[in-house]
């Protein structure tokens, strides 16, 4: 009884803020509304029993993925006015498509029948919940049975982290690199510069820029 | 439990991956300078890898709880990527410093490549072909950037990127449909859950979408749009790598996908299959005539290659010959084209290279050799006998006739008529036009890939038995 009063709770912010992040103007609002909206799947998926699943999603999508996306929103100008200029043009044959993709899916969806004999045979059983805790289903599937996709997935980040070094790393001289020789021997006399204010006076920049020309 | 005989089975791709870290780490002490030395060692590794998997045991067996497999048709295939890697680096490791490629990342990334297209042919498994499509994917698009001072390379890995993404969500999407129509994501049990309860809605849609994210690997039309622009904006050794071992490892991992779990609803792909080998046929026989750049002819030309190859996939048959005819196909269709791509590479006049097919005018008179080699792909790639790709098309088109697809076949022998003028074009320039400046000496690389190249396309009619039989023997294992 609780529970289910709790589902609906769940579903219907859920999908509320899912509506709001598609139709708010600002784009900040949008990625607020997409936080509220994983905070309520996390919900759905503490009340399945999934407690690990609800922590992944919370900790990857709102601590890390979400995080990134408010940066970008935030750094970047878009002028969404100007982004959304066409639409009214684009808007009968996107119409279109996206009831044709709705009817398609609905078709396939509307197909599917529960059958007992695909859940058997599905690749591996799921462990009953009483006697296996989350984190230890998980990880008897992902370190035991799935062992080989977690080595092959670390091969692909390796792939990335190589590809993110090769295609940005600079060198020559306008790249601005650390040189730990010139800074250990940065002693008190060269990096320290005694400067007697006059009280009542700020420090002017032009004595800033002469001493840096010092340098 | 995996077991400590389940790594035997993929110590050829083990041999590479530690090889690549062993590379990489050489890289980050020795810097520029080891480009060389790790060039030679990567291609030690290939050779070692194929020398590996040639000596495995040809019987069927699933390693990591059958998320791997292993059949001599996994054998023939890896060791065909593998001997396209080989020559794609063994032709190129001169190149790397001309072209600002000189980093051993190059080849670390061109070895992870390769890892990714070996597993692709050993799936078993729907995320093992997933991942190693990743695998395969994310190390091109970064090769394809890789000269990142040129705006062309750069824009041609961006545009391959984004365009690959999207494939692969296609082909995620159609993955998620068919894991819940069929409850299962390995290859095993789907085909079995479709043997028993044959085909529904639900599977007809994830298989569809599943093919759209495949044939983008293969770069079959419709979804063929990035690679004339990739080819061309990529530098040339990275395109010759691009045209071979990867499409080759493509196509193996479609063979397997629709032969092994899907051979139950063969009637259901095989529009699909019929549709895209019409069209890739079609469009690349027409587009490719418009061409000046020689390297975006070779993207036309790889496309309607593909459409060929997916006629013999088409013809699907229980006896296992259509899938002989594509693996022959694409046998032949590699080794052309590694040749095809050592004539381009020696393209150079005093250290640049050049690409439009007019530089190759008069080639005839100031390299008899190369011109004759040249000339003897394009007539292999056109169909005429009694070159090696005759015999591929043969197969491949009197598999389609022998499961009663004329349309396919009359299709084929049309669009390959067009395609000829183009193959054609580049011979009559060869020979008639007005000489130019000599190219630069070949490389002794070069040669030998020419050579070996040349001897096989020549020789291939008269000794097609051992290949036929290696053909024949992998198509088998797949039933």
């Amino acid at each position: 009884m609780v529970a289910g009063i709790f589902f609906y709770i769940f579903a219907i912010f859920l999908i509320a803020s899912a509506i709001m992040v598609i139709s708010a103007r600002n784009p900040v609002y949008a990625v607020f509304f997409l936080i509220l909206g994983f905070f309520n799947a996390t919900g759905l998926f503490i009340l399945l029993g999934a407690e690990f699943l609800a922590m992944i999603l919370l900790m990857v999508y709102v601590g890390a993925v979400m995080v990134l996306f408010l940066f970008v929103v935030m750094m970047i100008d878009i002028d969404f006015k100007e982004l959304s200029k066409g639409f009214l043009q684009y808007a009968p044959i996107g119409t279109l498509v996206g009831v044709i993709l709705l009817a398609e899916i609905i078709m396939v969806v509307g197909g599917y029948v529960y059958d007992a004999e695909t859940v058997r045979s599905a690749a591996v059983p799921i462990p009953d919940v009483n006697t296996v805790s989350n984190l230890e289903a998980f990880g008897l599937l992902l370190y035991g049975e799935y062992v080989f996709f977690i080595e092959l997935a670390g091969l692909i980040l390796l792939v990335a982290l190589i590809g993110a070094v090769v295609l940005t790393l600079k060198t020559g001289s306008k790249a601005l690199r650390q040189d730990i020789a010139t800074q250990v021997a940065r002693t008190p006399a060269t990096a320290i510069e005694m400067v007697s204010v006059k009280s009542g006076q700020a420090f002017s920049t032009n004595d800033t820029i002469k001493m840096n020309k010092r340098d | 439990m995996s077991s400590e005989n389940d790594f035997l089975y993929i110590l050829p791709e083990l041999t590479l991956i530690i090889g690549a870290l062993v590379a990489l780490l050489i890289a980050g002490f020795k810097g520029k300078k080891s480009v060389g030395f790790v060039a030679n060692f990567g291609l030690g590794l290939m050779v070692l890898a194929a020398i590996i998997s040639f000596f495995l045991p040809a019987e069927v067996v699933r390693v990591f709880n059958g998320l791997v497999i292993n059949d001599s048709y996994s054998i023939y295939m890896k060791i065909l990527t593998l001997f396209g890697a080989a020559a794609t680096l063994l032709m190129i490791k001169n190149f790397l410093q001309s072209r600002k490629l000189d980093q051993p990342e190059f080849i670390v990334l061109l070895i992870f490549a390769t890892v990714g297209m070996m597993f692709m042919i050993s799936a078993n498994n729907l995320l093992t072909l997933y991942l190693g499509i990743e695998l395969q994917s994310l190390s091109l698009y970064i090769l394809a950037a890789f000269n990142r001072s040129s705006t062309k390379a750069t824009e041609s890995g961006l545009k391959y990127f984004i365009l690959g993404a999207l494939s692969s969500g296609m082909l995620l999407f159609g993955m998620s449909y068919i894991y819940g129509f069929t409850g299962s994501t390995s290859f095993d049990l789907i085909a079995q859950n479709l043997s028993e309860n044959g085909s529904s809605m639900g599977v007809i849609f994830g298989l569809t979408l599943m093919s759209a994210g495949l044939m983008f690997k293969i770069s079959a039309v419709p979804f063929h749009m990035w690679t004339p622009d990739v080819y061309e904006g990529a530098p040339t050794p990275v395109t010759a790598f691009f045209a071979t071992a990867p499409k080759v490892a493509a196509m193996a991992m479609i063979i397997r996908v629709l032969y092994s779990p899907f051979i139950d609803i063969s009637a259901d792909w095989q529009q699909i299959v019929v549709f895209v080998a019409i069209a890739s046929m079609v469009l690349g026989g027409f587009a490719g005539i418009a061409q000046n750049n020689i390297k975006r002819l070779m993207a036309y030309s790889s496309i309607a290659h593909m459409g060929y190859a997916l006629v013999g996939l088409a013809a699907f048959s229980e006896a296992g010959t259509s899938v002989k005819a594509v693996i022959l196909y694409m046998s032949v269709y590699l080794i052309t084209t590694l040749g095809v791509f050592a004539c381009i590479l020696a393209m150079k006049r005093s250290g640049d290279s050049f690409e439009k097919i007019s530089d190759l005018a008069g080639m005839w008179r100031n390299h008899p050799i190369i011109a004759i080699s040249l000339t003897i792909f394009m007539f292999s790639l056109t169909g005429m006998p009694p070159f090696a790709g005759f015999f591929a098309k043969f197969y491949v088109f009197s598999a389609a006739v022998n499961e009663g697809l004329w349309l396919l076949a009359v299709v084929g022998v049309l669009a390959s008529v067009v395609g000829a003028y183009y193959y054609l074009r580049i011979i009559k320039v060869i020979y008639f036009d007005e000489s130019k400046e000599p190219f630069d000496k070949m490389a002794i690389e070069l040669k030998i890939v020419l050579g070996f190249a040349t001897i096989f396309t020549l020789i291939f009619t008269f000794f097609p038995s051992t290949l036929l039989e290696l053909a024949q023997n992998a198509a088998q294992s797949l039933n």
